[in-house]
């Protein structure tokens, strides 16, 4: 029982990482209408742009804002240099340049950082033992951040009008054109919290393990489960589906080599696009 | 709501969707306050008509003139700002949206103070008030309808296209839709629509196009169209 537990503590955390990559990545879907490969290496990205503030000895208060400009900024440049031109042209040209920017990105985070495995803070942090359940401070700071930024988005997405903008975008986008939205507008203000929320889980997951140039890439897999799971282009299903992704591969450990977790993320996939292609929640018929 | 005197007129309109024109040398007026009625038979591109008009449809030669403005070109999201909305035959509400946040879109380019339009739309349609916090997908086709007409209503437009507003209602609602665009246009705002169940439209139409292969064939008042026997015969189904 403890063991189970503690298995539901871990996939409570990693689950929160893949639910910030998962919203980023169902956004973008919605609003943008493509499936984007790089959101993986963008939160790669975003890691490394905190190890630099963390590696100056600044605390991770200062490193948090500077990861996320630096993301967002990243995503704004690729957006503006090569998904707007492709805007009008099928999601799969979109979908494998987007494949073609994740390459660029794991070739550059290589390139300037090197190959090896790096951490935050060296040492060893020592867990807090609360009924015989081992939580790290690093893993309750993951568990609050993701907390804090999933209510933040809910209520930008419900009370305001950028917010309201991006659901009417996503539900209806020729309807949200005729009525004088400025789309492009929206689509600023979309990669602003796709790229903002992958910063955030890439630190996470950073501080969580360690920092690898491959590291997002790994976790792209989970991420896409989680937001298909919640139904695709539903920000609000991706929160839950990041939840079962995550519990569901730590508890696979239980029976399964960690090894195989990808595998088990693949495989809630292809049962859920099999049993119930519109995501947990439903959809609109 | 002011009732500005703005006309449009649509002069020898060619275009499509990038294959062959649709639109042959369109030509079409709308005075200030009236409503114009375009009937014709299937594909004769009255759809396209009005999304030329809207700027949905490219337009390669010919103008669009709203209140001595050239609109030509010009897109959608532009047009709005010079008073005209419109409402789409399909898919013309935010369905995961309430119809309180519907209405609100429908300003969203705003920047001003819309609350009194707002309270204007739910006096319009009553049956919305009870509804405001559901999700529009939800509701029937005729609440629907409203919620869509309402949102266009939210600019404030002193032109409202519509396509087909009582495409798919029952006969009963669709009177009511009829009866909420003469209330509409009571208030001064002109109104360009395309409607299948021509009959019941062309009683009330101040004006009426009939189009024919992107081009227009007819044009008299409503009521003379409806009288003409020749176009009785040709469009509005004979004695049925």
């Amino acid at each position: 029982m403890a063991e189970l537990l503690q298995l539901l503590v871990y996939g409570i955390v990693l689950g929160s990482i893949i639910t910030l990559g998962a919203i980023g990545v169902s956004l973008v879907f919605g609003i943008l209408r493509f499936a984007n490969f790089a959101h993986g290496d963008l939160m790669t990205v975003g890691a490394y742009f905190a190890l630099v503030v963390a590696n100056l000895q600044l605390s991770m208060w200062v490193a948090f804002p500077v990861a996320f400009l630096g993301t967002i900024g990243a995503a704004l440049v690729i957006d503006r240099v090569l998904f707007r031109p492709l805007r009008r042209t099928a999601p799969v040209i979109l979908l494998i340049s987007s494949f073609g920017v994740a390459l660029i990105l794991r070739s550059l985070v290589q390139l300037i950082w090197g190959s090896a495995n790096q951490v935050y803070e060296a040492g060893i942090q020592m867990p807090y033992v609360v009924m015989g359940l081992r939580i790290k401070p690093d893993q309750i700071t993951i568990v609050l951040g993701a907390v804090v930024l999933v209510t933040a988005l809910h209520l930008f997405l419900q009370n305001t009008k950028m917010g309201k903008a991006m659901r009417a975008m996503a539900d209806n986008v020729d309807l949200a054109r005729v009525t004088g939205i400025d789309t492009e507008r929206v689509v600023v203000w979309t990669w602003v919290i796709a790229a903002g929320l992958a910063a955030a889980a890439g630190i996470f997951l950073g501080m969580d393990t360690r920092l690898h140039p491959v590291m997002g890439w790994k976790l792209l897999l989970p991420v896409f489960a989680a937001a298909i799971l919640g139904g695709i282009g539903k920000p609000y299903g991706a929160i839950a589906g990041g939840l079962v992704i995550g519990i569901a591969q730590e508890f696979s450990t239980l029976f399964l080599s960690p090894a195989y977790k990808p595998a088990v993320a693949f495989g809630l996939m292809v049962v859920m696009l099999i049993v119930r292609p519109k995501g947990l929640m439903g959809g609109r018929g | 709501m002011t009732a500005n005197a703005r006309a449009l007129t649509v002069e020898n309109v060619f275009g499509g969707y990038g294959g062959a024109d649709i639109l042959n040398g369109l030509d079409l007026r709308v005075g200030p306050g009236e409503i114009a009625l375009i009937i014709g038979p299937n594909g004769a591109g009255k759809s396209t008509a009005i999304k030329a008009i809207f700027g949905l449809v490219k337009v390669r030669a010919g103008t669009v003139v709203y209140g001595g403005e050239n609109l030509t070109g010009l897109r959608p999201d532009q047009i709005v700002h010079r008073g005209m909305c419109y409402v789409p035959q399909e898919h013309n509400v935010f369905p995961l949206l309430t119809v309180h946040e519907n209405l609100e879109m429908g300003a969203f380019v705003r920047t001003d103070d819309f609350s009194h339009q707002l309270e204007m739309v739910y006096e319009m349609f009553p049956a919305l008030v009870e509804k405001r916090n559901v999700q529009a997908g939800t509701l029937s086709g005729g609440q629907r309808q409203m919620v869509a007409i309402g949102r266009a209503l939210m600019m404030e437009p002193s032109l409202l296209l519509l396509d087909e507003p009582t495409a798919g209602l029952s006969p009963i609602v669709m009177d009511s839709i009829f009866e909420k665009i003469r209330e509409i246009n009571g208030m001064g705002i002109a109104i360009l629509m395309v409607e299948q169940n021509a009959k019941k439209a062309l009683t009330f139409a101040d004006r009426a196009y009939v189009l024919v292969m992107g081009r227009k064939r007819h044009e008299d008042s409503g009521p003379n169209i409806l009288a003409d026997p020749e176009v009785a015969e040709m469009f509005l189904g004979g004695g049925k």
